[in-house]
């Protein structure tokens, strides 16, 4: 099997997308946070290091949580995408 | 009031419909929210499920529910980066009604638990996330559910892992990385006669297949495969806090894992339909909340309810199980007229009825005995290290077992220590 990347795997998942986003970073607080576990752990490459800042983009987000729970400096506001929209697990 | 329910059911997974469908059978006035498109849409696990409940549930449940294969074969695999030594268990009344196990998918199989729940009379809401709990002083009295105020007699919280509810309701603190593994898994499709043929099946038949070794990198977890009708589900499950402190991305050693050479032929051809992910709480007893408060009851994976042994993660029989448990004491708080923690506390019980609670005490130690790190990478070298001096013929004169043995254990693990290690083990498992 070919092996893909995080992004490719993400594409061919259905998603029906919120315009609202349903997590948001409180950014002054991840300034201070070293190790940003958020970018090691999250499973759908939410969250990237640009020049040493982090960048996150919801739309391909498991909702699995990993993000909030891994925080050091609870710099994650978690919530779930409206009922409704989010992932749509055709398998699970 | 004609949006009052006696019990409003947040998530319509397997604890959530087990406990909708005991209680509308019941007669009770039942609505279950449940934030995806459909039951089953944002849901994920391994993809096996053994146990009574469902049977218990549902008598001869396979013959209507959407199951993907019997798994009637076992196998367990330990792997060193090029080696594999594994162990295959079969027998024949496992393959017999009520058979061992099944293969399932959740997106197909919870909206046939759903649709079990609705035929017994409940509502099942879709497209509808608990956004926050209904107080009435320090009692939970319904919920708020896309901007509508939803009251009940009591609501039950089975809304996941994740369980904000559970949460907002004081009934437990924010979870630790280190009591979670992540799940990561793909479903593979393929041809059915392809996984017949390449996993010596025929078309009910079904492996399931675990994995422990080096593919971790030393790191608490493992790894799965599960054969459905025409497709794979095969997965790797780290512990969360190990991925952090040693900065691994779970995706990578799930990479490592499919290319490795005990695996990488079976899956040749095929074509991934899925990539998805989930915590899992995997820390027993000892990551419990609080199971109740007035007017609220928590259930499934929400209530960690997770069975660890060492050979089995079992989580579904109990959210199942745990889901009438707390249907029974509702209808017990209803015909006392009373949703107070007093009343409520009879949850306990129920549980125990069900052995919820004496598994997760048998096993309490295991969790701590599986973070032992030698298990993820001397275990497994040595053992596949063994195995190849004890089969290799190199033209040099051949050693006794124990000898080699001996041998494998250099430089990896001393004796003594892997008998400290097996007493542990006598203990927890």
């Amino acid at each position: 099997m070919k092996q893909k990347n995080i992004e490719e795997k993400l594409a061919v998942n259905k998603y029906d997308l919120d315009e609202e986003v349903h997590i948001r970073i409180k950014e002054e607080t991840c300034q201070g946070c070293d190790p940003k576990p958020c970018v090691v752990v999250c499973p759908a490459d939410c969250f990237k290091l640009k020049d040493d800042r982090l960048t996150f983009a919801y739309e391909g987000c498991l909702e699995c949580g990993s993000c909030r729970i891994i925080c050091p400096e609870e710099a994650v506001d978690w919530a779930l995408p409206r009922g409704g929209f989010g992932i749509c697990y055709q398998y699970g | 009031m004609t949006n009052h329910f006696e019990a409003i059911i947040v998530g319509a997974g397997p604890a959530g419909c087990s406990c909708g469908y005991t209680l509308a059978k019941a007669g009770l006035k039942t609505l279950i929210v449940e934030r995806g498109k459909f039951p089953g849409a944002k849901n994920m696990w391994g993809g096996a499920y053994y146990g009574p409940s469902l049977n218990q549930l549902f008598p001869r449940f396979w013959e209507e529910a959407p199951v993907e294969r019997q798994l009637h074969r076992h196998k367990f695999s330990v792997l060193t980066a090029d080696s594999s030594l594994s162990t295959e268990f079969e027998t024949k009344t496992f393959g017999e009604p009520p058979y061992h196990g099944f293969s399932l998918l959740r997106s197909k199989f919870d909206r046939w638990l759903a649709s079990k729940a609705e035929e017994a009379g409940a509502i099942v809401a879709s497209e509808l996330q608990a956004d926050d709990l209904l107080w009435d002083r320090n009692r939970v009295s319904g919920i708020r559910a896309g901007g509508d105020e939803l009251p009940a007699d009591i609501v039950v919280a089975c809304d996941g892992v994740n369980s904000l509810l559970a949460e907002k309701a004081g009934l437990r603190k924010k979870l630790s990385p280190r009591d979670l593994k992540l799940g990561v898994k793909e479903v593979i499709q393929f041809p059915h006669e392809t996984i017949e043929q390449r996993f010596g099946l025929t078309e009910e038949l079904g492996l399931a297949w675990e994995f422990i070794g080096t593919f971790t990198r030393g790191l608490p977890g493992g790894a799965f495969l599960y054969t459905n009708k025409d497709s794979l589900s095969l997965g790797v499950v780290v512990q969360l806090s190990a991925l952090a402190e040693n900065r691994v991305k779970a995706d990578d050693l799930f990479e490592e894992f499919k290319h490795h050479p005990a695996l990488e032929r079976y899956l040749d051809g095929g074509q991934l339909v899925e990539y998805s992910s989930h915590l899992i709480p995997t820390a027993g007893r000892t990551m419990m909340p609080r199971l109740y408060s007035d007017g609220l009851l928590v259930a499934g994976d929400a209530a960690a309810f997770c069975l660890v042994t060492g050979l089995i993660l079992d989580g579904a029989n109990l959210a199942l199980a745990s889901g009438v448990a707390a249907a029974e004491t509702i209808i017990q708080a209803k015909n006392k007229g009373d949703f107070s923690q007093k009343t409520l506390s009879v949850y306990e019980e129920n549980l125990k009825k069900k052995a919820i609670m004496e598994d997760l005490n048998t096993f309490k130690s295991a969790p701590h005995f599986l973070e032992n790190l030698r298990l993820y990478r001397q275990y497994p070298e040595l053992v596949c290290d063994l195995a190849k001096n004890v089969l290799a013929g190199g033209g040099q004169p051949r050693k006794k077992t124990w000898t080699l043995f001996r041998q494998s254990m250099k430089g990896k693990i001393s004796l003594g220590q892997i008998i400290r290690d097996l007493i542990q083990m006598k203990r927890s498992l």
